[in-house]
C-alpha cells in the first residue's frame, strides 16, 4: 500500500515536471514578447528595460531554473496583454469557474446517479427509453451548441433568465461570490446545465450499465428471495456495489469539468480563468497560458492521486492486488 | 465467418469481387441495420454536398465580387426586398447565401477532420506497433507520453498546441496557416487512444506462431511490423478512426466557434455559428440554426456508423 502511494506520488510529481517543461519551453520559443508588449514608439532604453525586467536577458537554463521556483511559488510574471502580475489575475477568476464547476459537478453526480437508477430499474419503460434516446442525443451534441439552445431558449425567446455574465457578486475577502444574490443565481443556473449536462449523461450510462450487471447476481436474487423490500434491494444491496467505478469516474470527470469550462466560459461570457485562457491564447500572452497550464495540470494530477486513493479505500477486493501486481 | 458463398445454385464462374464484397459479413450485418444505412446516406450526402460545392453552390461565398450587400438578412425562402433575389436558407449580414457558405463550410470541417484523423492514425499505428513490438525503454517511453497526455483532455492539449503554433507562425501568416495548425493540433491531441489499442493489440499478435515463423525465416522487423502485425490490428483502428472522425469535426467546431480556428475569411461550421450567434439576440435566427443542424447531422450520423461498425466487427457480439 506504501509502496503503491510513493509511486503514484512520484509519478505525478514527474507529470507535473513535463508539464512544467512545456509550459516553460512556451516561453522560449514563441514570439518575442517584449514585441506584443510596447506600442509601436519605443526606444531601444524600453526594450532593454522590459527585457531586463520580465528576466528574458538570462540564458535558458537559469531561466528554467528561476522558472520552477517561482512557479512553486505561485509566481508566473506579468500578463503581456494586462501588464499585471499573472497570479493577480488567475485569484480575480478563479472563484467563477470554481463555482460553476461545484454547482455542474453536483448537478452531474445527483442528476446522473437518480436517472441511471431509474432507467436501470425501469428498463422496459417508456420514460427510461425516452431518456436513454436522448442521452444519446446529448452525447452527440457539442458543449457550445447546448449553450446556444440553452440561451436561444431561455434568454432570447422566454426571456426568463441571463445570457451571459455572473449577475451581481458578493465580495468576501479574495473570493467574490453569485451564491447569495437572486441575479448571481439566476446567471449561473444556464452555465451551470450547460456545463453539467455531458457529465451527467456520462454518468447515468455508467450507472446504469454497472447497476444492470448488478442487478442480475446472485446476492439480490437471494436478498429478494429473502422477501426484502424492492426499495430495500434497490438501493441498500445494489447501488452500494455500483459507486465504486461511479467515484472513479466522477474524479476524473472533475478535471474534464474544469478544461469544458473553457467553452462554457466563452459561450455565456462568464468571467471566470476559462475564459481568460481562450483570450490569452488568441492574444498569445504566454505568461497567462503558461500559468494557466500549470495550475489545472496541479489540479488533474491532484485529483487522479486522490481518486486513485480513494478507489484503493473503498474497494478491498483491489488492496491484495494492486500492491503486488503493481502496473 | 468462413464460408459466405450462397447455398443455392452453384455458381460456374468464381463470383466477383464486387459480389465477395456485398456478401461479406460486413456487408450483411450493414444490410441488417437501418440505423447504420441512413447514417450512411446521410454522411455520403453530406460529403457529396461538400466535395461538389463549387458545383452545387448557388453562389461564391469566398468571391467578393458577387456579393451584394443589399442581399443581407434575407430570411429563407423570401425574395429579398431590394433586389427580389430568392436565397433557400437566407443570407447572412454580408448578403451571403447561408447555404453555399454551409457547402463550403462543410469543405473546410470534413478537410481537417480526415487529415486530423489520418495525422493521428499515422502517429498512433506507428508508435503503438514500436512500442508492441520492440518493447523495452522505447515502449517505456512512448506509453510515458502517452499517459501524460492522456491526464488532460483531448480538447484542451489542442488549444494548447494551436495556442503554441500561433505564436510561432508570423502574424501576417496566421490566417493561412489556420487551418494546417488546426490539424496540427487535433491530430496530436487524439493519437493516444490508437497508440494504446495498437500497442495491446500487438503485445497479444507477436507472441503468436505465425510471427514466430516470419523471424525464422529473417523477416526484418520492420517488414513483420508492416506486413504481419499490423493488418491483424487494423479492425479496432478503423473502429477508433471512424469515432475519432466524429470527435475531430466536434473538436475543430469547437476551436473555431471559441475563436481559436478556423478565421473568418475561411469559415468551417465552427466558424459560422461563431458568426451566426451574434445574430440571434436580432431574431436572424436562419444565420445560426442551418451550420449548427448541419454540423449536429454531421457528427451524429458519423457516430451512429461508428457504434455500428464497433459492434459489427467486434466477433464476440456476434
Amino acid at each position: 500500500m506504501l509502496a503503491y502511494i510513493i509511486r503514484r506520488v512520484f509519478q505525478s510529481a514527474l507529470v507535473l515536471l513535463v508539464v512544467g517543461l512545456v509550459a516553460f519551453s512556451m516561453f522560449s520559443f514563441v514570439g518575442d514578447p517584449v514585441d506584443n508588449m510596447l506600442g509601436q514608439e519605443r526606444t531601444q532604453a524600453d526594450i532593454e528595460r522590459l527585457r531586463e525586467t520580465l528576466g528574458l536577458d538570462q540564458p535558458f537554463v537559469v531561466q528554467y531554473w528561476r522558472f520552477l521556483e517561482q512557479a512553486a511559488q505561485g509566481n508566473f510574471g506579468l500578463s503581456y496583454r494586462q501588464g499585471r502580475p499573472v497570479a493577480e489575475i488567475l485569484v480575480e477568476r478563479l472563484p467563477a469557474t470554481l463555482e460553476l464547476a461545484f454547482v455542474s459537478g453536483l448537478m452531474a453526480l445527483f442528476g446522473g446517479i437518480a436517472l441511471g437508477i431509474f432507467t436501470a430499474i425501469r428498463r422496459r419503460g417508456v420514460s427510461a427509453n425516452i431518456i436513454m434516446t436522448a442521452s444519446l442525443i446529448g452525447v452527440s451534441l457539442p458543449t457550445f451548441l447546448i449553450g446556444i439552445l440553452l440561451i436561444y431558449l431561455f434568454s432570447v425567446e422566454l426571456g426568463w433568465l441571463p445570457s451571459f455574465g455572473r449577475g451581481e457578486v458578493t465580495r468576501i475577502g479574495n473570493w467574490t461570490t453569485g451564491f447569495l444574490t437572486t441575479s448571481g443565481l439566476k446567471a449561473l443556473i444556464l452555465p451551470a446545465i450547460t456545463l453539467g449536462l455531458y457529465q451527467m449523461t456520462l454518468i447515468m450510462r455508467l450507472v446504469r450499465t454497472e447497476m444492470l450487471e448488478v442487478l442480475r447476481m446472485d446476492y439480490i436474487r437471494f436478498a429478494r428471495a429473502r422477501g426484502i423490500r424492492e426499495k430495500s434491494v434497490n438501493f441498500r444491496h445494489a447501488l452500494k456495489n455500483t459507486l465504486v467505478p461511479v467515484i472513479t469516474i466522477t474524479g476524473l470527470q472533475l478535471g474534464s469539468i474544469i478544461a469544458f469550462a473553457i467553452i462554457t466560459e466563452t459561450v455565456f461570457q462568464w468571467p471566470g480563468v476559462g475564459l481568460l485562457f481562450i483570450n490569452a491564447i488568441q492574444f498569445v500572452d504566454i505568461p497567462v497560458m503558461a500559468a494557466y497550464l500549470m495550475m489545472i495540470s496541479v489540479m488533474f494530477v491532484g485529483i487522479n492521486l486522490i481518486v486513485d486513493m480513494l478507489y484503493f479505500a473503498i474497494d478491498p477486493r483491489l488492496r491484495a492486488d494492486r500492491t503486488a501486481g503493481g502496473h | 465467418m468462413a464460408d459466405t458463398t450462397p447455398i443455392t445454385a452453384p455458381s460456374p464462374a468464381p463470383p466477383s469481387r464486387l459480389r465477395r464484397a456485398w456478401e461479406s459479413d460486413l456487408a450483411w450485418s450493414f444490410r441488417h441495420a437501418p440505423v447504420a444505412m441512413a447514417s450512411f446516406f446521410v454522411v455520403t450526402l453530406l460529403i457529396l454536398g461538400a466535395v461538389l460545392a463549387p458545383l452545387i453552390a448557388p453562389h461564391d461565398p469566398f468571391d467578393p465580387a458577387t456579393l451584394n450587400l443589399m442581399n443581407g438578412f434575407t430570411p429563407p425562402g423570401q425574395a429579398n426586398a431590394f433586389t427580389g433575389e430568392l436565397f433557400l436558407l437566407g443570407t447572412d449580414d454580408q448578403g451571403r447565401d447561408v447555404f453555399s457558405t454551409i457547402l463550403y463550410g462543410m469543405r473546410i470541417s470534413l478537410f481537417v477532420g480526415f487529415s486530423a484523423v489520418l495525422l493521428a492514425m499515422v502517429l498512433g499505428v506507428t508508435l503503438g506497433l514500436l512500442a508492441g513490438y520492440v518493447g523495452g525503454w522505447t515502449e517505456t517511453i512512448i506509453m510515458r507520453i502517452a499517459d501524460v497526455q492522456l491526464t488532460f483532455p483531448a480538447i484542451l492539449v489542442a488549444m494548447l498546441i494551436f495556442g503554441i503554433a500561433k505564436g510561432i507562425t508570423p502574424p501576417e501568416y496566421r490566417n493561412e496557416m489556420a487551418i494546417w495548425v488546426l490539424i496540427l493540433a487535433i491530430g496530436l491531441s487524439d493519437w493516444v487512444q490508437f497508440a494504446r489499442v495498437v500497442r495491446g493489440a500487438t503485445l497479444v499478435e507477436k507472441n503468436k506462431e505465425y510471427i514466430q515463423a516470419a523471424r525464422l525465416i529473417g523477416r526484418t522487423p520492420f517488414s513483420i511490423m508492416l506486413r504481419h502485425i499490423l493488418p491483424n490490428v487494423l479492425n479496432p483502428v478503423l473502429v477508433i478512426a471512424t469515432i475519432s472522425l466524429a470527435l475531430a469535426i466536434i473538436a475543430e467546431a469547437t476551436l473555431s466557434f471559441l475563436g481559436v480556428g478556423a478565421p473568418p475569411t475561411k469559415p468551417s461550421l465552427g466558424t459560422l455559428i461563431r458568426i451566426g450567434q451574434e445574430f440571434m439576440f436580432s431574431g436572424e435566427w436562419w444565420i445560426l440554426l442551418f451550420p449548427a443542424a448541419t454540423l449536429l447531422a454531421l457528427a451524429l450520423s458519423i457516430n451512429l456508423l461508428g457504434d455500428w461498425l464497433r459492434d459489427a466487427l467486434n466477433p464476440r457480439l456476434r
